[in-house]
Formats: C-alpha cells, sequence, structure tokens
C-alpha cells in the first residue's frame, strides 16, 4: 500500500440506535475499514443541524457522513425523513461554496448492518480520495491573506 | 461642556445608510443639537488630514456603515478606531458582510472579468483594467484595491456596538444615539435590537402553523403572496425565523416575505443553515428522488439565504475559483 496517499479526514455523525451500534458491530467483528472517520454519536440523524456539517467543513474535514436508521425505522418516528430532505438542499448550499456535493454522503446503517456500515466507509474514503484534500479553512485563510497583499488586477 | 464629537464614515455600500440618518428628519436636530459632527463624507467637507490632527479616543463615537472590500477602507476604519472611544457597526453591510458580502460567492477575478470583458455592454478590445497606480499626465496616481475577500468591520477593527439593519430604521438609531449620549450603554458586543425572532413580532405570526409543511417553493418574482397569511406557510422562502426583531416588520407590512437583514437572532451562530433546516424539514418529501426535487425547488440557497450574511457565515466565502 503506497504510503503518501491521501487520507481523508471524515466527520460521522452516526445516530445512536441504530448506525452507532451498527459501527460497532464492524468493530467487534472485526471487519477491516480505513480509520478515516471521527465518529460522533448523535441520538438520531435528525438531530443533524446543518450548522454541524458546516462547521465541520470549516474546521477542516474533508468530508461528512451521516448515518441514521433506516426510512421507517427512526427511533424518533421521522427524524431520518428529516435528514433526508436537509440533505440535498445542504448540498446545493455547499456547492454554491466552492464544496462538492460529494463530500456530504447520507446513508442508513441498522445495528445489524457492521459490513455496509464497513462498505459505506471504504466507498466514502475512496470517493474522497479521488476529490483530493478539501482544507477549507486553510484556503479560504489562504485568500485572505491575498486581501493583505495588494493585488494588483492583471492588465 | 464641550459637545461630543461624532463621525459616520462610509464603506462598500449603497448610501442608504447615510438616507436613514436624513430619515431622522426632525430628530436629526435633537442629534446635531446635541453633538458636534466631525466627519460625514456624504454631507460635510472633512479629510482625512483632518482625522489625522485629532488626539486619539477625541471622537465620542463613529457610525461606521458598509462593508471592508477596499484597502482605503481598511485604513481609513483603524485611523477612526484609533481616534474614537465607540465604533458602532452601522447597518447590515457593516455588522454582516451585506449585499456587497455576496461577493465572497465568486473571486474578484471573476468579479473582474465579467465588469471589463464579458458584460455584454463592455466594448474593450485591448483588455484595458483598473491598476492601482496609472500613470496620467506624468503623475503616478494611487487608487484602492479592491481585496478578493469582503469583510464584516469586525473583522477589521473591534467593534462596540452593531446596529442593524438594510438600513436601520429611524427609531433603532435614535435608540442608539440616545442611550449613548446618556452613558447608558448595553453590554459592549451587543446588538441593539430585540432579542427575539422577527416570526415572534410579525403581525402573519398567528396564521403559521405549530407544524410547517411545504410542498413547493414559490417566488415572488413569478407569484404574488397572499398579504394575510404566513409567507413561509405559503411556501415563499421568509427569513423570519432566522432572523432578529427589530425592524418594525417593514417587508411584511410590504407583502414581502423578509430577506434577513436584520442578521440571526441571539444564540443562533449562522443565520443561512438555521433557515434551512426549518424549511427543508418542513418539505413533504418520502424518498429520495423527491427530496432533491423539492431542495430543486429551492433556487439560488446560497444567495438567498445568506443575502445579507455570507461573510458572518460560517463559510464565509467561497473557494470557487481554487
Ligand atoms: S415566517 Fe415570515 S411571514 Fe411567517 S411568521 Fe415568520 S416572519 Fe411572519
Ligand atoms: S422584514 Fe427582514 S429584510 Fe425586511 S427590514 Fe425586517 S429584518 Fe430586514
Ligand atoms: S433514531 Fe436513528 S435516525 Fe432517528
Amino acid at each position: 500500500m503506497a504510503t503518501d496517499q491521501f487520507e481523508p479526514r471524515i466527520v460521522g455523525f452516526l445516530c445512536r440506535w441504530c448506525s452507532y451500534t451498527g459501527a460497532d458491530l464492524a468493530g467487534t467483528s472485526r471487519i477491516q475499514y480505513p480509520p478515516n472517520m471521527t465518529p460522533i454519536r448523535v441520538m438520531c440523524s435528525g438531530r443533524v443541524d446543518p450548522t454541524f456539517v458546516v462547521q465541520a467543513f470549516a474546521e477542516g474535514a474533508d468530508g461528512v457522513m451521516i448515518a441514521g436508521c433506516h426510512p421507517g425505522d427512526c427511533h424518533y418516528d421521522v427524524g431520518n425523513y428529516r435528514a433526508m430532505r436537509r440533505v440535498p438542499m445542504l448540498k446545493n448550499l455547499l456547492e454554491q461554496f466552492g464544496i462538492s456535493p460529494e463530500r456530504l454522503m447520507l446513508t442508513w446503517v441498522s445495528a445489524s448492518e457492521g459490513r455496509k456500515f464497513a462498505a459505506d466507509v471504504v466507498t466514502f474514503t475512496e470517493t474522497l480520495r479521488r476529490l483530493g484534500p478539501l482544507n477549507f479553512a486553510g484556503e479560504t485563510k489562504a485568500t485572505d491573506e491575498l486581501n493583505l497583499k495588494e493585488t494588483a488586477p492583471a492588465v | 461642556m464641550a459637545k461630543p464629537k461624532v463621525a459616520f464614515y462610509w464603506c462598500a455600500s449603497c448610501g442608504g445608510c447615510e438616507e436613514a440618518v436624513v430619515d431622522l428628519a426632525e430628530d436629526i436636530l435633537k442629534v446635531v443639537e446635541a453633538v458636534d459632527i466631525v466627519l460625514w463624507p456624504v454631507a460635510l467637507d472633512f479629510k482625512l488630514k483632518d482625522v489625522e490632527a485629532m488626539a486619539d479616543g477625541e471622537i465620542a463615537v463613529s457610525f461606521i456603515n458598509g462593508a471592508v472590500r477596499l484597502s482605503e477602507q481598511e485604513e481609513w476604519v483603524q485611523l477612526l478606531r484609533r481616534k474614537s472611544g465607540l465604533v458602532v457597526a452601522f447597518g447590515s453591510c457593516s455588522h454582516l458582510g451585506g449585499i456587497p458580502g455576496l461577493a465572497n460567492l465568486t473571486t474578484i477575478e471573476e468579479i473582474m472579468a465579467n465588469k471589463y470583458d464579458r458584460a455584454p455592454t463592455i466594448d474593450n478590445p485591448d483588455g484595458t483594467r483598473p491598476l492601482p497606480r496609472p500613470v496620467v499626465d506624468g503623475y503616478e496616481l494611487e487608487l484602492p484595491t479592491p481585496w478578493n475577500t469582503v469583510k464584516r468591520l469586525d473583522e477589521v477593527i473591534e467593534v462596540d456596538y452593531y446596529l442593524p439593519g438594510c438600513a436601520p430604521p429611524p427609531e433603532l438609531i435614535m435608540t442608539a444615539v440616545q442611550a449613548i449620549l446618556a452613558g447608558e450603554l448595553p453590554p459592549k458586543g451587543s446588538v441593539i435590537s430585540p432579542e427575539k425572532t422577527l416570526c415572534e413580532s410579525c403581525p402573519l405570526n398567528e396564521s403559521k402553523p405549530d407544524e410547517l409543511v411545504i410542498t413547493e417553493f414559490k417566488r415572488v418574482a413569478t407569484s404574488q403572496p397572499k398579504p394575510d397569511e404566513c409567507y413561509l406557510a405559503q411556501g415563499f422562502v421568509c427569513m423570519g425565523p432566522a432572523t432578529r426583531s427589530g425592524c418594525g416588520e417593514r417587508c411584511i407590512h410590504g407583502n414581502m416575505p423578509c430577506r434577513g437583514c436584520f442578521g440571526p437572532p441571539p444564540g443562533a451562530r449562522d443565520q443561512g443553515t438555521k433557515l434551512l433546516s426549518a424549511i427543508a424539514s418542513a418539505g413533504a418529501a418520502e424518498n429520495k428522488d423527491e427530496a432533491d426535487l423539492f431542495a430543486k425547488g429551492f433556487v439560488d440557497p446560497a444567495g438567498t439565504l445568506y443575502r445579507f450574511s455570507v461573510p458572518s457565515s460560517i463559510l464565509k466565502r467561497t473557494l470557487k475559483g481554487k
């Protein structure tokens, strides 16, 4: 395995009832998957405020995954439907800020789907490797620094 | 006792904030009576050297409107900060970045190219562009340089108070001026406006359902809202739930959904994602395809959700062109 390949930083918001348990199962079943994700346990995928997602990008995430119970299985009934409705709109918004919509992934993982969870992390990590680093914080800082220099417009 | 000195200054703005001061009507006389205006470019002829000649802190309060876009604006506001006891960010552009802040959704190169090459009314075969140091009749002139990123005033200097609004309404300006003159100041950093959302003071709030359902987005460009029903409930994007109260519900009274000029309400860090969360969850989509279709109906989310606040959003600017 090449040692210099890009290792994306992924923030994963996992609902505690299904997806976090699924991730746990992947671990206890010793299923191999890339270690790129920092999991954050939330009560429900519907609890993931779009603000959390932009904050993650602004603080250096290359990708954000939201994982919840399958439709019909949410412990709060419709939380995952809320997530499902927010994500496409949030993707459109991110795109206007120069962040590829592919950097936000919504998936359903049940408590028994350790394998699916691992496969999703693999796919997402590969997608992000293809897209390359986002480093939003660093890039915006660099454009800010342009402000400090006199940017003579090209003649 | 000498009257307190007051300065008004403008940066990247439209002139509406100056208009708002003039709109104080007779009240302006009370202000003029109580203070000594030492700088007001739109109305009085004072120069940079007049301000430079003042002692540090000599100006009691500077009201600064507009976003910071040019090198010259940064120099001016830094000078005013040194010379002033208090600095008030006056109006949406100064407070949040405002309409000029929408430029952060693109790059300065793109803006220059549109303005000097691509606009259909432009004939510029030599590709002439403004220069920071043009030579005219043998004299080298120095012109202000536009930056890539538009900033809020408080990204450049320390700000004591914020007077929100595009433009701030006269009543709010008088409240602030009187509080300052009387020395009855709120805690530093306060936004001088009520601590609640626009919805809470909106005359249409009665008709806003507890459980909002939006099946389809409508736009004021193509259909007219009914004047007596919550706009959001009708499917028009109204920034009310994510906007601070205090404007007198001006747009609502004009049959126009709120565009969000007062900025986020207390406790909300990001005005755009706050509203996005509310309206997207109100959709009726039952599967991914329906959700995609629903999202597509919301045209220009960034420009709508952050019409006045791109520079104060968490993301602050686009990476487009990077
Ligand atoms: S959403 Fe708009 S129209 Fe509806 S109550 Fe709030 S401010 Fe008023
Ligand atoms: S209704 Fe909204 S956009 Fe209109 S003045 Fe009030 S805060 Fe500003
Ligand atoms: S509890 Fe799992 S998505 Fe709502």
